[in-house]
C-alpha cells in the first residue's frame, strides 16, 4: 500500500507532558475489533477525550478548540510504548497528526509511524521542555523533512530519521515494493544458501 | 552464512542477526530474512488486504501459522461468537487463511491457543530462527534462542510478500541473574523487579540476553515469562541461549525436525550460545537471592514494589516529574499514599495470558489453591494459554482444584489480559492479574490492574487482598 508522502507540515502542537503514553491510551484495545484502517481518528485517545457517557472531557488538550486540529503532538518520554497495534498510528493519522515529538518512542510504534506518513522526532530532554512550553503557548511548529528541521519561532532544531525511511516518506514509497524490487535476487540467493545448511527450515 | 569465518567472539544476538542478513542497507539497517511468522485475527486483516490489493501471493505460506486468540470468548468453545465484531474478525481470519493457504490452528481444534503459547508447543518456534508476529509479546519466543520480535500490520504484509524486513541496528544488553531464589519467587517476580529497576524504557534499542545460573535452572515456561516481559522494559527482543532444557522441551514436537534433520539442527543450535569473551553494549546484574514476591501498584509495569512494601507517597518525591506521575497513578489506581500493598482488597483474580498461561503456571497457582477457597466477593478465573495446556491440566486434575476453590475454568484465549473480548473489568474494579500490562484501561475502561505471579494471584484470590504467597508455604 503506497505510504502517505510527507514534505512539510506547519501548525499548532498539542502538549501532552506525561511520560509513558502507551498505545493502549492512544487506541484502546476494545476498538481493535474494527478491521478497517481508515476512519479511526475518532478513537484516538478515546478514553482521555470522552467520558463514559460519550461527552467530551473538559480541559483535555485535544478537546481545546485551539488544539483540536493540531498536526503536531509534543509528548513526554516513551510515547507509543506497549502494544504493537498499528491502529494507534492509523488513529493518530485519522485525527490529523503528522508529527510526534518526544525524548523517545516505543520502537514498534516508531517504525509504524514511518510507514504511515507520520514523522517521529526524537529530541533531548531540555529541548522537550522548551518545545512543551512553546506548544502550550500555542506557537506554530513547522517541520520540514527535506531539510530535517523543526522551526518554532526563531528557534531551529535539526533531527534525523533513518535515511532510507526519510526517502520513502518524501516519495511515498511502499516498503514491500521497495524490498521486492531492489532485493529480489538477494532473497532468492539467501534462501538457497539457508536451505543448504539448515534444511530443517524447509522440510 | 556458514562460509563466513568469525574470529571475534560474538553474542547469541549477533549470531542470530548475522545469519539472517539478506542485504546491508545504505543507512546501516539490514534486510533480515524472517523464517517464521505467526498470525492472529486482530493485527493481520490489514496485511491480508494489502496482499490482495497488490495481487501478490505469500512467498512461503508454510512459514506462517495462524490462530484466533485475542477476540475469542473463553466461557465456551464452538458455536457462534456472540459479539458481532469479534465474530466477523475471526471469520475474516478464516477466509484469509483459506484464500492464502496459511496453516491455521482452528478455533475448536487441538492446537488453538495464544500465539506465544502455541508457537513453542507445536515446535513452530525453533532456536536459531527469526520469528515475527503482529504482537509486541513476540519477545516470548526468544526463550528458545530465536530472534523474535513484534511488528506492525504493514510489516506483516512485507513479510508475507517478501519474507524479509528492513530492521534498524540494535545494541545488546546482558542481564545476569545470579543467586538462588525463594521457591515461591518466580520468573515473573524477577521480570517485574528488573523492570522496576531499569525502567519501562530501560532496555530500549537493545536486544536483551538473559544469562546466569538463575536462568539456566529455569524451565522453559519461566524463560518464556522472562522474555515475554522484556517488551515492558522497552526492548523488542529477549533472548535465552538454547541448552539441554530447550532441546528436551522441543524434541518430538509436531513441527520440530525429526530423525537426521533433528541431529543436524542440534549440531547447529549448540553453536548459538554467546562465545566466551563476547562483548555487550550494556550489562545489568540482578541478585535474585532474597528477592521478595513483587506486585505492581501503578499504571506502568515499572511501578512495582515488593509485596511487603507500601505504595509511594508523592510528598516524599523530590523529582517533580516522578511526583506528578506517582500522583496520577495513585489516583487512577484508587490507592492512598503510603498504604501497605498487602492491605489492598481485590475484586477479580485473573490467571492466564501469554505471560503466565502455561501448565507450569497453572500448577504453581493450583498448589496454593489446593484445599482452599476463593474469598467471598472475589471473582476468579483461570484461562489456560492453549487447548493443549487445558487438556494437560485436566489430565493432572488441576481443573478440579481450581473449580473446587471457586475459580471459573475457561477455554484458551487472551481473555482478561486485553479488554477486547467478553472479559473485562468494570470501571473501578481491581484485579490481581498474571498478565503483562497494568496500563490504564488495559483490562477495561477504569479497570485497575496489579501484575503478579500465578502463585501470588492465587494467594490474592484466597485472602481477597494482595498477599504474600510465602505465608502459604
Amino acid at each position: 500500500m503506497p505510504a502517505d508522502k510527507f514534505t512539510r507540515v506547519s501548525g499548532k502542537a498539542a502538549a501532552m507532558p506525561e511520560d509513558n503514553i502507551d498505545t493502549d491510551i492512544i487506541y484502546p484495545a476494545r476498538f481493535l475489533l474494527i478491521t478497517a484502517r481508515k476512519g479511526l481518528g475518532n478513537y484516538a485517545f478515546h478514553d482521555r477525550r470522552f467520558a463514559a457517557d460519550g461527552s467530551e472531557v473538559a480541559g483535555y488538550v485535544l478537546n481545546d478548540p485551539e488544539f483540536r486540529e493540531a498536526p503536531v503532538i509534543v509528548a513526554g518520554a516513551n510515547f507509543g510504548s506497549g502494544s504493537s497495534r498499528e491502529q494507534a498510528v492509523w488513529a493518530l493519522h485519522g485525527l490529523g497528526t503528522r508529527v510526534v515529538i518526544s525524548t523517545g518512542f516505543g520502537e514498534i510504534f516508531f517504525g509504524n509511524c514511518l510507514r504511515n506518513g507520520i514523522v517521529p522526532i526524537v529530541v533531548a530532554e531540555a529541548e522537550l521542555a522548551e518545545l512543551m512550553a512553546a506548544a502550550a503557548a500555542g506557537r506554530a511548529f513547522t517541520v520540514d523533512l527535506e531539510s530535517e528541521t523543526l522551526v518554532v519561532g526563531n528557534r531551529t532544531l535539526g533531527f534525523a530519521l533513518p535515511p532510507e525511511r526519510r526517502l520513502a516518506l518524501l516519495n511515498g514509497w511502499d516498503e514491500t515494493d521497495q524490498v521486492i524490487n531492489q532485493h529480489g535476487a538477494e532473497i532468492d540467493a539467501f534462501e538457497a544458501g539457508q536451505r543448504a545448511v539448515q534444511p530443517w527450515l524447509y522440510a | 552464512m556458514s562460509d563466513v569465518t568469525h574470529s571475534r567472539p560474538r553474542t547469541l544476538f549477533e549470531k542470530l542477526w548475522d545469519s539472517h542478513v539478506v542485504a546491508q542497507l545504505p543507512d546501516g539497517s539490514a534486510l533480515l530474512y524472517i523464517d517464521r511468522h505467526i498470525v492472529h485475527e486482530v493485527s493481520s486483516p490489514q496485511a491480508f488486504v494489502a496482499m490482495r490489493e497488490s495481487g501478490r501471493a505469500l512467498r512461503r505460506p508454510e512459514t506462517h501459522l495462524a490462530v484466533a486468540d485475542h477476540a475469542v470468548p473463553t466461557r465456551s468453545r464452538g458455536g457462534e461468537i456472540a459479539d458481532p465484531l469479534a465474530r466477523s474478525q475471526v471469520a475474516e481470519l478464516e477466509a484469509n487463511v483459506a484464500e492464502f493457504a496459511v496453516p491455521y490452528a482452528e478455533i475448536t481444534g487441538p492446537e488453538q491457543g495464544i500465539v506465544h503459547v502455541i508457537g513453542p508447543e507445536t515446535g513452530f518456534t525453533l532456536p536459531g530462527t527469526t520469528i515475527a508476529c503482529g504482537d509486541s509479546h513476540t519477545t516470548t519466543h526468544g526463550a528458545f534462542g530465536a530472534l523474535a520480535f513484534g511488528v506492525g500490520a504493514s510489516e506483516q504484509g512485507t513479510i508475507m510478500a517478501a519474507q524479509c524486513l528492513p530492521q534498524p541496528p540494535m545494541k545488546s544488553m546482558k542481564v545476569e541473574l545470579l543467586g538462588e531464589r525463594h521457591p515461591l519467587v518466580s520468573a515473573k517476580d524477577i521480570a517485574l523487579a528488573l523492570i522496576a529497576r531499569i525502567g519501562s524504557n530501560g532496555a530500549l534499542g537493545h536486544a536483551v540476553e538473559y544469562a546466569g545460573d538463575a536462568v539456566r535452572s529455569m524451565a522453559m515456561a519461566e524463560r518464556m515469562t522472562l522474555c515475554n516481559m522484556t517488551i515492558e522494559a522497552g526492548s523488542r527482543m529477549g533472548l535465552v541461549a538454547p541448552d539441554e532444557t530447550t532441546l528436551a522441551f522441543l524434541e518430538g514436537r509436531r513441527l520440530a525436525p525429526k530423525g537426521a534433520l533433528w541431529d543436524q539442527a542440534l549440531a547447529y543450535w549448540r553453536t548459538l550460545p554467546s562465545d566466551p569473551g563476547a562483548v555487550y553494549d550494556k550489562v545489568v546484574t540482578l541478585d535474585v537471592a532474597g528477592l521478595e514476591p513483587q506486585v505492581s501498584w501503578g499504571t506502568s509495569p515499572n511501578q512495582t514494589l515488593p509485596i511487603g512494601a507500601s505504595v509511594p507517597d508523592p510528598g516524599d518525591i523530590a523529582d517533580p516529574v516522578v511526583r506528578r506521575e506517582t500522583e496520577k497513578a495513585l489516583a487512577y489506581m484508587g490507592l492512598t499514599p503510603g498504604q501497605r500493598l498487602d492491605t489492598v482488597p481485590v475484586d477479580v483474580v485473573f490467571i492466564g495470558s501469554c505471560t503466565n498461561g502455561r501448565i507450569e503456571d497453572l500448577r504453581a497457582a493450583a498448589a496454593i489453591l489446593q484445599g482452599r477457597k476463593v474469598a467471598p466477593g472475589v471473582t476468579a478465573l483461570v484461562v489456560p494459554g492453549s487447548a493443549a495446556t487445558r487438556r494437560a491440566a485436566e489430565a493432572e486434575g488441576l481443573d478440579r482444584v481450581f473449580r473446587e476453590a471457586g475459580f471459573e475454568w475457561r477455554f484458551a484465549g487472551c481473555s482478561l489480559c486485553v479488554a477486547m473480548n467478553d472479559d473485562r473489568l468494570a470501571p473501578g474494579q481491581r484485579c490481581a492479574s498474571t498478565s503483562n500490562r497494568n496500563f490504564e484501561g488495559r483490562q477495561g475502561p477504569g479497570g485497575r490492574t496489579h501484575l503478579m505471579s500465578p502463585a501470588m494471584a492465587a494467594a490474592a484470590a484466597v485472602t481477597g487482598r494482595l498477599a504474600d504467597v510465602r505465608e502459604f508455604a
